[in-house]
């Protein structure tokens, strides 16, 4: 509880959490706002007398239109989705099956294999973009959506695995040896007994491993070079920008709108998301 | 394999099983199984660009052009690239100063979202949007914010009297190189507060009040109760994030691109700049792999406090 006077309880609580949360949240306050200023307000300098940044009079739609029939701004909202959606179920899929083995299985190396995963976890994509571009050239999937699909596992399957191993630890023994007793092969106890009852963690890992894939870019801007197969970080990045010129309208469009889909799937299951978000640190 | 199994006759007591599914019955068969497909996944796109990294890191391979061995030299003339350093002393102060001011920050706001009041629920789903909206869409937005002729912030500093004149903040090298840092800081606390608000809600409460009891002051009881309960958990999300903010990439790449001058290179930026714009793929993996050393220590240290918390 918060205890002693009024005063205190703002000095200390109420103005400092106000100021985390305008901080935190004003840059995308200020992108919703971009989006729909016109372009004569949008050009105004900072100094000019009639500069009113946190309202527009008139809002507008042309950003938004210019965006979406201009540029290939939807083309690249279904890559990025296809993308994250192959490598997220790649991942899920690698991740149950070693998880389970790595946490229920008795066989050699299990330690050292386990290490090994968790090590891979750690491995920063900026450490291993310039071989394995050569790589992705070497086995022709240069620009095609294939490059992330089959890349962007491997820095998801360790965090699956890592979250997925919580999960099973916690299930006992004794189930599994119910369903061998009445007969199912170990197989079966691990698809119908066990993962059934991880459903929770499976959930946490994939949509933890989706916002991963989604905001995933220096894959992405290495190994895609035509307009139509980039993702929206990279087509954002390339594409809405000729030389030194910003047009900032339609980016800002395209920062908003390419963050609904995440935003959606977060908020729609945000315990899940901190579960795996919290999982993923504690080991 | 399932298939294979239900499709067999079933005799009552004993059931008939395939050759698969009996040999699967073997734990070490199983496990050997389950694990198959992330081990490929990942010797192939980890492990082997790993050494693929190395030999290209000794040689002087460029775009197009195979290379032949050149021993240390990739590494020799980094050394002496002006710019290289540079980058070095980027990536460790850029490290340092957001680390310390995550982690201070970032424990500020899991103690504020550890009390109870109304719209908390609210309040934390809100906070972490930082961290999951892409990285490339918000830092743009603060690329937007920072743009010298069209700033906001200009606009509100001048307003408070703060300054009189405009402020470039992405033009200035080391005014680039603190926006740098103040996006990172703003994009790294939520992580912070959300896994060690997890960490402090593991502590019960119980404890604080035997500790008020005795008359402890609140700041005594953070020192002596909350801080070290909560140390694993600090640990190991500091050491996860050093690793991700040393070898960060995407925000120095759209604030500044290295610039003013190459005076906010990151190693990885830098790495991106000779690797991929200039073609010189050799003197890009040995700038990449130059991060190796740091990032190995930090998961050794890691590796061994994950298995000191376990063995206690």
């Amino acid at each position: 509880m918060i205890e002693g006077a009024k005063w205190k309880r703002w000095v200390f609580f109420y103005i400092p959490l106000a100021v985390f949360i305008f901080s935190l949240l004003f840059p995308f306050y200020w992108m919703i706002i971009t989006t729909v200023r016109p372009d004569a307000e949008l050009y105004r300098p900072w100094n000019a007398p009639n500069y009113t940044p946190f309202w527009t009079t008139r809002p507008t739609w042309e950003h938004v239109d210019y965006l979406l029939s201009e540029t290939l701004f939807s083309t690249w909202m279904l890559n990025t989705m296809l993308i994250a959606l192959a490598s997220t179920a790649i991942s899920l899929f690698c991740g149950l099956l070693a998880g389970y083995a790595l946490s229920r299985l008795k066989f050699p190396f299990a330690g050292s294999l386990g290490t090994g995963i968790f090590v891979t976890y750690l491995v920063p994509q900026t450490l291993l973009f310039i071989p394995l571009a050569d790589i992705i050239r070497n086995f022709h999937l240069g620009d095609t959506p294939w490059a992330l699909i089959l890349t962007y596992p491997t820095f998801l399957i360790p965090f699956c695995t890592w979250l997925m191993m919580g999960y099973f630890k916690a299930i006992p023994k004794e189930l599994e040896e119910c369903a061998r007793i009445d007969g199912a092969s170990r197989f079966k106890a691990m698809i119908y007994i066990i993962f059934p009852i991880a459903v929770p963690g499976i959930l946490s890992a994939g949509i933890f491993a989706f916002t991963l894939s989604w905001n995933e870019f220096i894959y992405a801007l290495v190994f895609l070079s035509s307009p139509e197969q980039k993702t929206v970080p990279v087509g954002v990045t390339s594409e809405l920008i000729r030389g030194d010129v910003f047009f900032w309208g339609p980016l800002m469009a395209g920062a908003l709108l390419g963050s609904i889909p995440v935003a959606m799937v977060y908020s729609f299951f945000v315990e899940h998301y901190v579960a795996g978000l919290t999982g993923s640190v504690k080991g | 394999m399932a298939i294979a199994y239900a499709s067999t006759p079933r005799r009552v007591g004993a059931p008939h099983r395939g050759p698969i599914t009996s040999l699967l019955e073997d734990e070490r068969w199983l496990a050997m199984a389950l694990l198959l497909p992330t081990v490929v996944l990942l010797g192939l796109f980890i492990a082997y660009p790993f050494f693929e990294g190395v030999y290209l890191s000794i040689t002087n391979t460029k775009v197009g052009v195979p290379g032949a061995f050149v021993g240390f030299a990739n590494f020799d003339k980094i050394w002496n690239d002006g710019i290289f350093r540079v980058a070095v002393w980027n990536t460790v102060l850029y490290t340092f100063v957001t680390t310390v001011f995550k982690l201070a920050l970032g424990l500020w706001l899991a103690l504020l979202l550890n009390r109870h009041f109304k719209g908390k629920a609210f309040v934390r789903a809100f906070i972490l949007l930082p961290f999951i909206i892409p990285t490339v869409l918000s830092t743009f937005a603060w690329k937007w914010m920072f743009d010298p002729t069209f700033s906001v912030i200009n606009w509100v500093l001048f307003k408070l009297g703060v300054i009189t004149g405009r402020i470039n903040w992405l033009g200035d090298p080391e005014l680039a190189m603190i926006s740098v840092i103040i996006v990172n800081v703003w994009r790294g606390v939520p992580f912070y507060a959300i896994s060690l608000l997890a960490g402090l809600q593991t502590i019960s409460p119980e404890l604080h009040e035997a500790a008020a009891i005795d008359g402890a002051p609140p700041w005594k009881r953070f020192w002596y109760v909350t801080w070290p309960l909560l140390l694993p958990v600090t640990m190991v999300v500091v050491l996860f994030s050093v690793i991700q903010t040393f070898a960060d990439f995407q925000l120095v790449y759209v604030l500044t691109g290295g610039g003013p001058a190459n005076a906010t290179h990151l190693f990885a930026t830098y790495a991106y700049q000779i690797g991929v714009g200039t073609g010189l793929l050799s003197e890009g993996a040995a700038i990449s792999l130059a991060m190796f050393p740091v990032l190995f220590l930090v998961v050794i240290i890691q590796l061994l406090y994950i298995r000191r918390v376990e063995t206690h």
